[in-house]
């Protein structure tokens, strides 16, 4: 009985004490996420607004546009074809990254060649030089194989990727040894242990490198701004770019932008949401 | 034919001697266990038979086939791991199937068969469908033991299967791998650390140190037989007692002294011309024992107790003699305390005597099963 009572008067001191606390705590939690929401927030609500809604600087309600924005960007703006090109990109990108990487982690890891370690750290060296710092050479050699306005242009620079080979390798490494002989014993061949037994046991970081690779190359920039101009062959991000160019009486329609930038982020968002917990698996993997 | 030899076998990495030469013949059929402290070069060795490894130099033939160029797949072995190196995404049955589909020249039906079999010889039927994780690791050696089956190979090789398991289960499996070695008769070669687990199952157990064979020879014959002195305390447990004496001969009779010991050692082979310094005196623990519990006291000497060890089925001492320590093994139940002198005999049926490069010169009894080859080196 008496520690009955004795529980509940603490439990009741406890809410008393607690709530402020609490109150204060979630109250900073509720105010970052807004803080840093605030920017996607923006624009989903300008994203509805007509033009001079959005010059009303203090209008923050849901506009008068509703999702005519939209449907005037992927009709209108060749949008949708953007977005197309994009996803092709990005999955072209993503299944030759992969697919490289993991030959050439299969090969640093389980095979003995000469100089296997200067080979390993020129491929790691490459982190140093990421497109943009290539740009110009890269942009030479485009033009002289004539593959300008070309899906090997906007991908062939992106299918190598250090990072992606480094993860694999390091995935492989941790493969027990035994593994590998009990295969050696059995006559497995190096293809078949690949397929049978590598690229299962190493799902997780398969694909988290696919959600970052695709992130990644959906939000290439620049790259396809040089190398592409045929605009009916260009990405989703410099399509965007596109619509700011589409001025209507001297006032940029921020309300089509808008639009543009949150259909640009959708595939992205779906593939993260989809693909998460792998993902996060790959980033605990990077930190060690 | 799978009997197995082994000719001058060298392993060497960088600058690093693993395996300095080792001569081994493993008859058709037998089980032969490989025992030596670790770094020993056994595994090496194994994995030298399995082709996991590259022969430095020498030979090693399975049946009439020299096999050291020839890849693991066609050496007609299978090998059991000690970490069971079992697919964690496949199931029991797909983990035996594996291999043997990729090696394709099985039909189905046969790879089948023999899965059906192996899981029925094993007793894990009912974990076909089971993915190693959902296995406890006795369940998990089992199904590897099965992959291995799966494979009707010449020869088995394991290298330390049991160590994984926890004590009373290795027992249990030991049991198994006996009786299932005598069902099949497939030569088996099996690696460990543990000198119980190679007394227990070796038909022959091979003692190795520093790369180098030190005896091979039947459980028994290597405890009663060591051919020096690495083998004497390798083998046994507790291990045998080394104290350092020196011989005299006087008259017809051969003594050996140390600090607080006297004894007339036995005529034996090897006693012939010794009368030397810096030899060592060799005593099991169990060959020891309370001068009250012994019939006809022979030469007694005494010690004093340092430290008591009830093990239950016995009494463990560890005595000071001289400046050694010997451990004895005496009656559970002595009411003997640490600092007691008691008076101590050995059994002069078990004595050893090595010579100061640890080679055994001299042991009390000889059988005569017991060639002069095992005294040799």
């Amino acid at each position: 009985m008496a520690t009955e009572t004795d529980t509940t008067n603490i439990d009741a001191r406890r809410l008393v004490h607690r709530l402020p606390d609490d109150v204060l705590l979630h109250g900073g939690i509720v105010f970052s996420i807004l803080l840093m929401a605030s920017p996607l927030l923006l624009a989903v609500i300008m994203s509805t607004q007509s033009t001079t809604e959005v010059y009303q600087v203090t209008n923050l309600g849901l506009g008068s546009k509703g999702l005519s924005n939209y449907s005037d960007a992927l009709v209108n703006y060749d949008f949708s074809t953007y977005m197309l090109n994009s996803f092709v990109m990005s999955v072209i990108v993503v299944v030759g990254k992969v697919t490289l990487s993991l030959f050439a982690a299969l090969a640093l890891v389980y095979y003995r060649f000469p100089y296997e370690r200067a080979v390993f750290m020129f491929i790691l060296l490459t982190l140093l030089l990421p497109v943009p710092v290539r740009i110009v050479p890269l942009f030479q050699l485009m033009a002289d194989l004539g593959w300008t306005n070309s899906l090997l242009a906007l991908t062939g620079p992106y299918v190598a990727s250090a990072t992606a080979v480094f993860l694999f390798r390091q995935q492989f490494m941790g493969i027990s040894a035994s593994l590998v002989e009990v295969a050696r014993l059995d006559g497995v061949g190096p293809l078949t242990f690949l397929f049978r037994v590598l690229i299962p046991m190493s799902r997780g970081m398969i694909a988290g490198v696919c959600v970052i690779t695709f992130i990644y190359t959906w939000n290439q920039f620049l790259w396809p701004l040089v190398v592409v101009t045929d605009k009916s062959s260009q990405v989703v991000q410099v399509g965007i770019r596109y619509l700011q160019g589409s001025a209507q009486a001297g006032l940029t329609q921020w309300g089509l932008i808008m639009a543009g930038a949150v259909l640009a982020l959708l595939p992205p968002l779906v593939v993260l949401i989809v693909l998460h917990r792998p993902l996060l698996r790959t980033l605990t993997i990077q930190q060690k | 034919m799978s009997d197995i030899t082994i000719q001058n076998l060298r392993k060497t990495y960088d600058d690093v001697r693993a395996v300095k030469g080792i001569d081994l013949e493993i008859d058709d059929g037998e089980f032969l266990v490989v025992v030596g402290p670790s770094g020993c070069g056994k595994s090496t060795t194994l994995r030298m038979l399995a082709g996991l490894e590259s022969v430095t130099d020498g030979s090693i033939a399975i049946g009439d086939r020299v096999v050291n160029e020839v890849p693991p797949k066609d050496r007609s072995i299978a090998m059991v791991f000690q970490n069971y190196a079992l697919y964690p995404h496949m199931t029991a049955a797909e983990n035996m199937k594996f291999g043997m589909k990729s090696a394709s020249e099985f039909s189905g039906d046969e790879i089948e068969r023999r899965v059906e079999e192996a899981t029925e010889t094993l007793d894990i039927a009912h974990l076909r469908d089971r993915k190693p994780k959902e296995l406890s690791g006795g369940e998990r050696q089992r199904v590897a033991i099965g992959r291995a089956l799966v494979r009707e190979p010449d020869v088995f090789l394991m290298d330390e299967p049991l160590s994984n398991l926890d004590a009373k289960l290795r027992v249990q499996m030991r049991a198994e791998l006996l009786k299932l070695h005598r069902d099949l008769e497939t030569t088996t070669v099996y690696v460990t650390h543990d000198q119980t687990e190679a007394m227990t199952l070796g038909d022959r157990v091979a003692v190795l140190e520093d790369g180098r064979l030190q005896q091979v020879a039947a459980p028994q014959e290597l405890y009663d037989y060591p051919s020096n002195q690495f083998v004497a305390g390798f083998v046994g447990e507790p291990a045998m007692n080394f104290i350092p004496a020196s011989v005299r001969q006087r008259g017809d009779e051969h003594v050996a002294t140390a600090p607080g010991l006297s004894l007339t050692l036995p005529a034996g082979s090897g006693l012939d011309g010794i009368d030397d310094d810096g030899l060592t005196l060799g005593v099991r623990p169990e060959d020891v024992s309370l001068v009250s519990n012994r019939a006809a006291a022979s030469e007694s000497f005494t010690a004093e107790v340092t430290v008591t060890e009830p093990l239950g089925e016995l009494l463990l001492l560890h005595c000071r003699l001289g400046d050694e320590e010997i451990r004895v093994k005496v009656e559970p139940r002595s009411r003997i305390a640490a600092g007691d002198i008691v008076e101590l005999a050995v059994d002069t049926d078990r004595l050893h005597l090595f010579d100061s490069d640890g080679d055994a010169v001299y042991h009390s009894s000889v059988p005569e099963q017991v060639t002069e080859s095992a005294l040799a080196d």
